[in-house]
């Protein structure tokens, strides 16, 4: 007798509920540390507050245009963090074995590491993202045509796709390392601290680097270049596609690592 | 002529048996200190990718200031080169004075109850975890500083960390370097003696952490602030943390200013070590140990 087999995605959904339910049984911790998360990142708006407050403007942007740019890859990185917590965490998993329990069931690997992680406290952060990204819409001056807020979306979805894509590169290198490559961290959380200004101001080797070797910039400085008016190019809206194809090139290095895989853990 | 010999050796000995009798009462937290720090400087791996970190981000940083200065040069509020060397010595000795870099294992003995055993040693709490802090912020901070001192001293103009500019501003710089730790461990002994009183130290350390990042300029340098809030920010303790040898280093402060911020220094290391201690003591007569 055959078993239904049941769907990926319905798989996925049981998954989170498994995790969100484990995560209701300590509500005051949730709470705490998402509440965290919410105040953590308090200081960086602070930071940027303060110092237009002194400039007044940066290389042209204006606050708004800049808070936009930093509540949208906020969101970027806490949507990542959200569903993608199980490949951040991934050298735990191959250190301690549980990998190895991963690869005996009969069902795709990366669905299974996806579902062993959903990072609910996140929810914080993405609270301040979308308060400061509200502001950032209503502020910063923009006619908010079908085509722009299609390019506002676009941008978030590429920039999840970015980090994401990091989180599984990361994932892919402890194959080979067995532990996390801390330097990773630049890539992540260097871009999340660094990404809430538009790259070009940070010269033009800076924005090379975040075009061709990791395109952070497809989903931040060139959309937003069409989105605050500097630039009439509808084609630089779209250009946020192409970020979601980043993750392709890390799931074939993860492949890669899942075949040279020999266990390690005991 | 023979009794007063004899009087003066006797005082002398009398003086040696004080030394001695004051390095027998510390030598048990120099032990302490020693022992940490050497285990500190296991850890190079973490120390080579921690020593990466902070360079990407020293120069990130400068870039974004840059930018800003480029933006309207007469808003800069200090010389761009002083604050470059700010931000290298930041990256540089990060160790020293981040407030997240805290003992998790004090927290994680308050809670689980191991502290019973520390509190059976006769040793007196408090000057042992500041033994302990020392050690641990130090030993982090010899292994990261040299390499980024070294390249920062060597990048082009606008980037580079520059020297001081006279050797009493150094001696000063690495005084008030050495206040700077001291307050900044004083202030976190504050945190680990309050959470005595608290079954979870969690909201605590948040709070705390995200007031000391900003207060003590990590976000931003105080410079940076509006004028009327740095005036008030500048006589709180979290000032007398990274933000005065940070300054004191390139001469941003300089003259009368270095004597009256380092005086600030040791009232705020005072006062703070002195309701440390006196809260210890509160939570010594009434600590429940939760632990099993």
């Amino acid at each position: 007798m055959k078993e239904k087999k049941v769907s990926g995605l319905r798989l996925y959904l049981k998954y989170i509920s498994i995790n969100v339910r484990s995560m209701m049984q300590y509500k005051k911790s949730f709470l705490m540390t998402a509440a965290g998360q919410f105040f953590a990142s308090f200081n960086a708006f602070l930071g940027i507050w303060f110092l237009f407050m002194r400039f007044h403007t940066l290389a042209g942007y204006s606050f708004s245009e800049v808070l936009l740019c930093y509540s949208v890859v906020l969101m970027d990185f806490s949507l990542a963090e959200c569903f993608g917590r199980g490949f951040d965490r991934f050298s735990s998993m191959i250190r301690t074995g549980s990998f190895d329990r991963v690869l005996t069931r009969p069902r795709n690997e990366i669905l299974q590491v996806l579902g062993s992680s959903f990072e609910l406290t996140r929810i914080g952060r993405m609270l301040q993202a979308s308060v400061v990204l509200v502001y950032g819409v209503t502020h910063s001056g923009i006619d908010w045509t079908l085509l722009k807020v299609t390019t506002l979306t676009l941008m978030l979805a590429g920039g999840t796709a970015i980090f994401c894509g990091i989180f599984v590169m990361n994932a892919a290198l402890c194959f080979f390392t067995l532990e996390g490559l801390e330097v990773v961290n630049i890539l992540t959380d260097g871009a999340r601290e660094y990404g809430q200004y538009p790259v070009d101001v940070y010269g033009r080797k800076i924005r090379f680097f975040c075009t061709y070797v990791i395109p952070y910039s497809l989903a931040q400085y060139y959309p937003l270049q069409f989105l605050t008016g500097r630039s009439d190019n509808a084609l630089l809206a779209f250009l946020p596609l192409l970020a979601l194809l980043f993750p392709l090139p890390c799931y074939w290095l993860w492949r890669f690592g899942v075949r040279k895989y020999q266990s390690s853990g005991s | 002529m023979n009794t007063l010999s004899l009087s003066f050796t006797s005082h002398t000995r009398y003086e040696v048996n004080a030394v001695k009798r004051i390095y027998n009462r510390w030598k048990k937290y120099f032990s302490f200190f020693r022992l940490r720090l050497v285990t500190g400087l296991q850890y190079r791996a973490a120390a080579l990718a921690g020593i990466a970190t902070q360079f990407v981000w020293g120069f990130m940083e400068i870039k974004l200031f840059y930018a800003f200065k480029t933006s309207d040069p007469d808003a800069f509020p200090m010389r761009f080169e002083q604050f470059a060397s700010y931000i290298w010595l930041q990256q540089a000795f990060l160790a020293l004075f981040m407030t997240w870099l805290m003992e998790n294992e004090i927290f994680d003995s308050i809670m689980n109850g191991n502290i019973s055993y520390e509190l059976c040693r006769p040793v007196d709490i408090y000057n042992m975890w500041l033994a302990r802090s020392f050690a641990n912020r130090m030993s982090r901070a010899l292994l990261r500083c040299v390499p980024i001192l070294l390249v920062a001293f060597f990048l082009p103009a606008p980037y580079a960390m520059t020297l001081p500019p006279d050797i009493l501003s150094f001696v000063c710089f690495l005084i008030s370097m050495l206040l700077g730790l001291t307050v900044t461990i004083a202030i976190c002994m504050l945190v680990y003696m309050l959470s005595f009183f608290t079954v979870s130290p969690q909201g605590l350390k948040i709070v705390f952490v995200m007031i000391t990042e900003l207060f003590q300029g990590e976000v931003i340098p105080l410079p940076f602030f509006p004028p009327r809030m740095q005036r008030v920010m500048e006589l709180l303790p979290f000032a007398s943390m990274e933000n005065v040898p940070l300054r004191i280093y390139s001469g941003h402060i300089s003259g009368n200013e270095t004597v009256r911020v380092m005086t600030l220094q040791l009232v705020w290391i005072v006062i703070l070590i002195a309701v440390g201690k006196l809260i210890c003591r509160a939570a010594m007569k009434k600590t429940v140990v939760q632990g099993g």
